[in-house]
């Protein structure tokens, strides 16, 4: 029904060995009982005996990657015979986009890049275009990840907004609600029958048993003021130490927006300006006259923390971190972000 | 070797007013080799062109030293905060600079020159590290002349030929007298310099809030996207460059912000 819609339809696929969003072509190319383990440092696709569709948790990558592409042409500069110059927007138009399997983190992230790109006085047209053609169809997490602290962030597990059609998936179905009049469009075209009273209590109590078995958890959904009080922090040295600064934290997160831009030159007269993600973690990204003034990883892991869980809340009204725990899971050695938030923190909150 | 592009639009009609801030700046693309941030340090008033100095320090900026008249370069702009020249009318300005021509400070010297009765005192004091690094040696001389302005100078390294002072720039302020109830100070250069200045100032009783500088980083967008210029929550791009002392008093001169 989506793709009769126009959509391009994409959904929980393996994809080198973990769980991405794919395209999906019929319903069934879904691998039902996919489920991954994860720790800091670790993700292992398992399978499990239940044959549940959204039986796993997160992925490498929420959907930044389908807003704000990791690599990108924002125009092109061509030069004619006289040396007049002329700049073209990109060419490619953005297909309409419809996203199963969305998470509850996923979404509170999309809030969070959609204040960022589009809620100054410059939006971003390629973002915008691409957002204005996002259908998303979140589900329900009934179980959360070792990594996973989305209860302390206030993001899930369960569906909080943003999503278009929501989803919850019981031992026998799924329960199908629309949260935007987009959603509700697809939602009331499809055969459903009336949700049940126990069939709503048990999507309610998986939701409750994921959130009660997160381990991990923030000192606090507000840290700015804390951060900023602690950069003189022993641990910022110590967590340095650890660091390898190879910036997968930051590819991963779904809110981290760092991009870099340069001009790829070309024999014919036309040249790209493209932008690629970057990341604080390198040591370009701090460059002046030549030196980069963040030079080792313990001043580029503090300035990305206190900026994720301190700067945000200046800037956007909120912490940027959504709490889905990529950055532990996908950390090559394992640094724990609610570990260090904790260390550096202490229990002095602003709250 | 240093120079000043002069740049007028090409595809804009004359009559459209084309409207900024001296302390603001345009990112400057030279086709095919990439942007860069320059100030702009023309007038507002001057419609038909504007003014950029550029220093070549990097791949763009060596390709627009080496331009010639008639040549094509893209403009996008005008971004970020300039100078608080309305808020300054009336007032009297210490401009503290350092380095080679610091052009965000160059254009609020011509903006005021153009306006003299608008302001009161104007006090500039510039200081280089070696003394032939002084670019437009006859351009300070004569703003010295100009009504009611001081022009002081300082050198690291004094050499020959040199009738000002040899020493920090930051110096010059014990022989300068000012007026802490009507002064405001406009800082540009190295952060050390602008600490050390402020340090100064604070001692001499100017109030935080009267004390303003420019802040240089890493730029990509000028409009608060790609995340490089940041300090604490602060978008150097979009909230600066020119900041006043008491919204960055927190993080500047903290290492690594």
């Amino acid at each position: 029904m989506l793709r009769g819609a126009g959509y391009r339809v994409l959904g929980p696929r393996v994809q080198d060995a973990v769980v991405g969003f794919g395209e999906v072509g019929r319903i069934e190319e879904l691998t039902p009982g996919l489920r991954e383990s994860q720790a800091p440092g670790r993700y292992r696709l398992d399978a499990a005996a239940d044959g549940r569709w959204f039986g796993w948790t997160v992925g490498p990558q929420a959907l930044k990657p389908l807003l704000f592409p990791p690599r990108e042409v924002l125009w092109r500069s061509v030069r004619d015979a006289a040396g007049g110059l002329r700049f073209e927007p990109p060419q490619e138009a953005a297909p309409a986009v419809a996203v199963f399997g969305v998470r509850a983190c996923d979404l509170a992230a999309l809030a969070l890049l959609d204040a960022h790109f589009l809620g100054g006085p410059a939006p971003d047209q390629g973002y915008a275009a691409r957002r204005e053609r996002l259908l998303t169809v979140g589900v329900d997490c009934a179980r959360s990840a070792p990594t996973c602290f989305c209860v302390s962030t206030g993001d899930g597990p369960m569906l909080v907004s943003g999503y278009d059609i929501g989803l919850a998936e019981l031992d026998d179905g799924l329960l199908v609600w629309p949260g935007t009049a987009d959603g509700a469009a697809i939602v009331d075209r499809l055969p459903l029958d009336e949700a049940l009273p126990d069939q709503l209590a048990e999507a309610a109590e998986a939701g409750n048993r994921a959130a009660a078995s997160q381990q991990r958890r923030l000192p606090s959904r507000h840290l700015a003021r804390a951060l900023f009080a602690s950069l003189d922090h022993p641990r910022w040295r110590q967590v340095g130490a650890r660091c390898l600064a190879c910036g997968n934290c930051t590819a991963v997160c779904p809110t981290c927006f760092c991009h870099a831009a340069r001009s790829e030159p070309s024999l014919a007269a036309a040249a790209e300006q493209v932008r690629e993600w970057d990341s604080c973690f390198s040591a370009e990204h701090s460059l002046l006259h030549g030196h980069p003034l963040r030079p080792d990883a313990a001043a580029r892991y503090r300035q990305w923390l206190t900026h994720k869980l301190g700067g945000w809340h200046a800037q956007y009204g909120r912490s940027g971190c959504v709490g889905c725990g990529r950055c532990l899971t996908w950390c090559p050695v394992g640094i724990d972000l609610v570990a260090e938030a904790g260390a550096i923190v202490g229990d002095d909150s602003d709250d | 070797m240093i120079c000043t592009l002069r740049l007028a639009f090409d595809d804009c009609p004359a009559a459209e007013p084309y409207a900024f801030t001296p302390g603001q700046f345009h990112m400057v693309y030279l086709h095919p080799v990439g942007e860069v941030a320059l100030s702009i340090v023309s007038d507002p008033l001057d419609h038909h062109f504007f003014d950029h100095t550029v220093r070549p320090v990097g791949r763009v900026s060596e390709g627009l030293v080496r331009l010639h008249p008639g040549d094509r370069v893209g403009i996008r702009g005008p971004f970020g905060r300039g100078w608080p020249l309305d808020a300054a009318r009336g007032r009297d300005l210490l401009l503290l600079t350092g380095g080679l021509g610091c052009a965000p400070v160059v254009s609020v010297i011509r903006y005021v020159l153009r306006r003299r009765a608008d302001y009161g005192r104007l006090v500039i004091l510039q200081g280089v590290r070696h003394a032939d690094d002084l670019i437009w040696r006859a351009q300070y001389e004569a703003w010295g002349r100009a009504p009611a302005t001081e022009v002081l100078l300082a050198a690291d390294v004094a050499g020959h030929d040199w009738p000002w002072a040899e020493g920090p720039v930051v110096d010059l302020l014990d022989h300068v007298s000012l007026d802490p109830r009507r002064t405001l100070a406009l800082l540009c250069g190295p952060e050390l310099m602008i600490e050390a200045a402020i340090a100064v100032l604070r001692g001499r009783g100017l109030p935080d809030d009267a004390i303003w500088l420019n802040l240089e980083r890493n730029m990509h967008c000028g409009i608060g996207h790609c995340g490089h210029c940041q300090v604490g929550p602060r978008f150097v791009c979009t909230d600066g460059p020119v900041f006043r002392y008491d919204e960055i008093a927190d993080l500047l001169g903290v290492r690594g912000f």
